[in-house]
């Protein structure tokens, strides 16, 4: 089913108006974030539910405010230890470790919360080409 | 994804297609790592050229040929590879680490 998200997704990313490059990074975040809760929060039962829901939001940043694509994930998964979120030094080539680190480069906000029995992360992208609107 | 190798002297080439993914990659670390280890071919040659996409789990089955290649002083080599998987690799600080070429005939060449 990754796949279909993935497709679906790029479709979405392209619709907002990001570029191809930050099309991938949007997709290449999510689908590492589906394989952490998998493989982590589910212990590997890939057939467990995941709530996912993609909004077109308005950030406020140094009093301007920006679109931005908010995607929030939610799993009823085991608590992830905060410490396996850290990553891994990049210096050491081995296998494994490198999904959290390709959700923190791909997206501007990565926020982790558990709340209520369920593992929640919400993700956002900044759409570059919408221009900052200055509160008044 | 689909799986296909060929052989040329003492070099093996695994023509992939499709998607490197939580669910695909085990299938593609066992081909690599049967022919690194336990046949012990001593150039193994991933085509890339049609792989649309690639995950942590797929760079972590290459890590794993690479070091399994190393260990048995042979050369795990890939070519063919497309923005999308290149910029992964790129993001994962790994893409000088890998012996990676523009085309087959660089990558079998003596």
């Amino acid at each position: 089913m990754l796949c279909v998200v993935r497709g679906a997704l790029s479709t979405l990313a392209q619709t907002l108006g990001f570029q191809e490059q930050e099309c991938h990074a949007v997709v290449l975040a999510v689908d590492e974030a589906l394989t952490n809760i998998i493989r982590h929060a589910y212990k590997g039962k890939n057939e467990r539910p995941i709530a996912a829901s993609f909004r077109r939001i308005q950030v406020s940043e140094n009093g301007s405010n920006r679109a931005a694509l908010e995607i929030l994930l939610e799993d009823h998964g085991v608590t992830v230890d905060p410490k396996e979120l850290c990553g891994r030094p990049l210096e050491d080539v081995r296998p494994g470790g490198l999904g959290l680190h390709f959700i923190r480069e791909s997206m501007d906000r990565v926020q982790f919360h558990r709340r209520n029995g369920r593992n929640q992360l919400r993700l956002v992208k900044f759409i570059r080409d919408s221009k900052p609107q200055t509160s008044c | 994804m689909q799986i296909a190798s060929r052989h040329l002297d003492k070099i093996t080439i695994f023509d992939v297609t499709g998607d490197i993914d939580l669910a695909t990659s085990p299938e593609l670390r066992k081909s690599l790592l049967r022919e690194l280890r336990e046949l012990h071919t001593p150039r193994v040659v991933l085509n890339l050229t049609s792989v649309r996409y690639i995950d942590s789990s797929g760079v972590a089955s290459l890590v794993e040929s690479l070091k399994a290649s190393r260990d048995a002083g042979g050369r795990f080599i890939m070519f063919g590879l497309n923005t999308t998987v290149r910029q992964v690799l790129q993001l994962s600080k790994l893409v000088r680490v890998f012996e990676i070429y523009d085309n087959e005939e660089q990558a079998v060449a003596p």
